[in-house]
């Protein structure tokens, strides 16, 4: 009898399981009709707050940077997340060249290998002061990114005042020349 | 005749007889009256004719251009191409529906006819709950997703259908993957009666094991169509994206498989029963909330039906009648049913039992990956989402240990293995693997990818080993052998064909993690120099198509000089939609796929306008597939076993009688 017991309590968890699940997506359901839950929706939690911390390993042709080189900055920086596998991120090269007279622009290497990086740069240009290798993505994550390219201006102390999570286009940096100035 | 009011009308006469397909056989079996649950075979075909019908009338009104009809409407135009017409009924969230409880009703045909020799109470009670799956999908066809709703004033043309789904590929891909998660629900439907009867034996495992091969086999080549299409389409060079829709298809796939391997056991000797029941209830749940997952709109997915929370709702009140019933019932009968089959760890039931597990640790890490976004968003409000990264790391290390047990399981004798006999089977496979996977890491330069190449040929070579020791090649004569051939069985054969099919698509990933691509942007009369072949862009045209216009580039290919091929890739503008949709250019032979995909263009209005093209050098990729058609074929070999053909029990020596 005793035996039974314990058999009958062991095979009651994939009952239990499924009842929790079950309970966890109606909520997830009656959110859904509210309206507070959103599983498309991109939230950028760090805008207007500090940088996240992180170490940028250099891809050539240039060298990479840290949050402390980013804080100590006395002038505005847009950081640029790029991939030479992306191709609005080649769209978007040309619009970077120009944009690079008027401001810094410091890129990080998305999910991309060392040589790829270069050969792109070596055909499209190369707008970037400092480009940091993000080869695993873990960076994008500490940062909130989802997908490439996105842009993110920093002010002087490290905090982040606009992001763009698209390829930059002649109205987005006209919008933000007007921020800088 | 085949109006929509009429299909609407037959629809609601097969919820009925469905309902009476559960209700009246299990009412019999409990009376135990024969006459009412000889009533489960008619009232199984009544429900499939009524069903056939309405789905008849859908395709009638999409094929008429019928756009009174609602879901005609929304998903077709009249410019469309008479096949889109066709597939379309189940390119969108109420056809597909009904395309479901069709082929559920099918099932239920299908078993009525094949199960004569089953005994009369547990053959009624498998119709019956058939039946009763049927019942729960109808009723949510016709309350929540019903295709045969009117609309008024009926406009003169369609909104037309997406584009991307205007593919040759979607009008297979979609039944034949629903195919396989109902095919599930009949081992499911064992199961729950296997529980209401208090009993399960070999004869039970063997009634059930046929139809779980059947919807393995035909879920395989869902999910390999499904994943080709996407290679194919969407010109992303990829062919799985561990999206939660493609995750909702692995996940009964993996527990299917395990189901699959203890039913044998079950079978052959009456142990994993309680086991192999969870299973068969575990995989129909998982196919099921698959179907919600994807309906619902809580997770967030390139394949975006019409998502719609009371549908949502509607849908987990199903799973929560059929799986959370089957599950309640099962915690209630498991504990009396008795475990007969004792065995060694170091034997085919224990090499089985160590698939299982590691199958339905994969099957839980792919839950978890997919599952935890919501979980976490619903828990404390953070949005993030679970990738490539997360399922390699915690797949490919069990993935590996499943690979290396898969060679062994079948060289295995049952009850106890013995392991001086495997060593003398598997040495000559062992040592060729591990000079495979050193030359592998030699010629890679990654553990991972030498690993698994290693562990493909392991799985190949075993079986080859394991089949000339079967026929004593040359160690006998050669008459003796061929002799010995023909009297394997066809089980042998499925089994090492199966297994070969998934060395081979390991093999095809292997080989896609080695690809090589370049991304240009280049003028006309350039090329390109990518895996020692030259890719030339030689002209850009405009073309005309039914109901879009294309950009078609043409690429020459050549290497050393010598002219290989032309590709074509186009982008495809369709007006309605105000659509591009890439149309990749693939060239193989079966070694390698050249894959080519056209972008934007640049400066179109200067004299030397620029196009940008994205190359692909894909090594091994066909073999993807290849490997799980091979993986079905091993499966619809093992239906063709006599035993399972005429349904007759195994041929056995008579039993002495006791001294």
């Amino acid at each position: 009898m005793q035996e039974i017991t314990r058999r009958r309590l062991l095979w009651t968890v994939p009952f239990a399981g499924a009842a929790i699940a079950g309970g966890g997506f109606l909520s997830m359901l009656t959110g859904l009709k509210k309206g507070n839950f959103d599983p498309h929706e991109i939230k950028t939690p760090i805008l207007n707050r500090p940088i996240p911390d992180f170490t940028l390993p250099n891809q050539p042709p240039s060298t990479g940077f840290d949050q402390t080189m980013l804080k100590q900055q006395n002038q505005p920086i847009l950081i640029n997340f790029f991939a030479s596998w992306c191709i609005p991120c080649l769209s978007e090269m040309g619009v970077l060249q120009q944009l690079s007279s008027h401001l810094k622009i410091w890129g990080i290497a998305y999910k991309d290998k060392s040589q790829n990086i270069e050969g792109f740069l070596q055909r499209n240009g190369n707008p970037y002061q400092h480009i940091g290798q993000d080869s695993e993505g873990n960076v994008g994550i500490e940062w909130g990114i989802s997908g490439v390219p996105e842009s993110f201006l920093i002010m002087p102390g490290g905090i982040i005042k606009w992001h763009y999570p698209k390829p930059l286009t002649a109205t987005s940096t006209q919008y933000l020349l007007s921020l800088l100035s | 005749m085949l109006s929509p009011e009429f299909g609407h009308f037959t629809l609601a006469l097969a919820c009925c007889l469905a309902g009476a397909q559960c209700l009246i056989p299990l009412m019999g079996a409990k009376l135990r009256n024969i006459r009412l649950m000889a009533l489960a075979s008619p009232l199984a075909w009544g429900q499939f004719i009524a069903l056939a019908t309405a789905f008849a009338c859908l395709i009638t009104a999409a094929v008429t251009d019928d756009f009174s009809v609602q879901n005609i409407l929304q998903n077709s135009a009249i410019d469309k191409p008479l096949l889109y017409k066709i597939t379309g009924v189940w390119g969108n969230h109420e056809g597909s529906i009904l395309l479901w409880a069709l082929i559920l009703a099918l099932f239920g045909t299908i078993i009525s006819t094949f199960s004569q020799h089953l005994p009369t109470s547990l053959r009624s009670k498998v119709i019956a709950i058939m039946g009763g799956s049927a019942t729960g999908f109808e009723l949510f066809c016709l309350i929540t997703s019903n295709p045969f709703v009117r609309s008024w004033p009926a406009p003169l043309d369609g909104q037309g259908m997406n584009p991307l789904l205007q593919d040759p590929g979607l009008a297979f891909h979609p039944p034949i993957l629903y195919m396989g998660y109902v095919g599930f629900a009949v081992p499911f439907a064992f199961a729950v009666a296997a529980l209401l009867e208090g009993r399960v034996d070999a004869a039970w495992g063997r009634w059930v094991r046929p139809w779980t091969v059947l919807a393995w086999a035909l879920l395989t080549c869902g999910i390999a169509l499904g994943s080709w299409w996407s290679y194919y389409v969407l010109g992303w060079g990829g062919y799985w994206f561990w999206d939660p829709v493609e995750n909702a298809s692995l996940l009964p796939w993996l527990t299917g498989t395990a189901l699959l391997h203890s039913a044998l056991v079950v079978e052959k000797r009456e142990a994993l029963k309680v086991w192999t029941i969870l299973l068969a209830i575990g995989t129909f749940s998982l196919s099921l909330s698959g179907t919600f997952l994807v309906r619902s709109g809580i997770l967030n997915s390139v394949h975006a039906f019409a998502s719609d929370p009371t549908r949502g709702v509607f849908i987990l009140l199903l799973l929560a009648v059929i799986s959370g019933g089957a599950l309640l019932l099962f915690a209630w009968r498991a504990p009396t049913l008795t475990q007969t089959g004792i065995f060694g760890f170091f034997s085919r039931e224990g090499s089985i039992v160590l698939n299982n597990i590691l199958l339905c640790t994969m099957a839980a890490v792919v839950l978890t990956g997919t599952l935890y976004p919501p979980f976490i968003q619903l828990l404390n409000g953070q949005t993030l989402s679970v990738g490539k990264p997360f399922f390699d790391s915690a797949l490919i290390p069990i993935a590996l240990l499943l690979f290396f047990v898969m060679a062994i399981g079948p060289v295995l004798a049952f009850k106890k293995g013995n392991f001086k006999q495997i060593w003398s089977t598997l040495r000559f496979p062992a040592l060729g693997s591990i000079l495979v996977t050193f030359a592998a890491f030699i010629y890679l330069r990654q553990i991972l990818p030498a690993l698994a190449t290693g562990a493909s040929l392991w799985i190949i070579l075993s079986a080859i080993a394991d089949y000339i020791k079967r026929l004593s090649l040359f160690k006998t004569t050669l008459i003796n052998s061929f002799h010995r051939m023909t009297g394997l069985p066809r089980s042998f054969y499925a089994t090492y064909i199966a297994h070969i099919g998934v060395a081979i698509t390991v093999l095809g990933i292997v080989g896609m993690a080695a690809s090589q691509q370049k991304i240009v942007e280049i003028p006309i009369n350039t090329t390109i120099h990518l895996a020692g072949y030259d890719w030339t862009l030689t002209d850009i045209q405009d073309r005309q198509g039914p109901n879009f216009v294309a950009t078609e580039a043409t690429i020459q290919i050549s290497k050393n000089g010598k002219p290989i091929t032309w590709m074509f890739p186009a982008r495809r503008y369709f007006e309605r939609q105000k659509q591009v949709v890439t149309d990749v250019s693939i060239h193989t032979n079966l070694l390698s796929d050249l894959y080519v995909v056209l972008g934007d263009s640049k400066n179109s209005d200067k004299p030397q306008p620029l196009f940008v093209l994205r190359l692909h050098y894909n090594p091994l990729a066909p073999w993807i597939w290849i490997g799980g058609f091979i993986m079905a074929i091993g499966g619809f070999i093992t239906l063709t076993d006599r035993r399972f053909r005429v349904g007759a029990p195994a041929l056995r020596k008579k039993q002495l009688p006791k001294a």
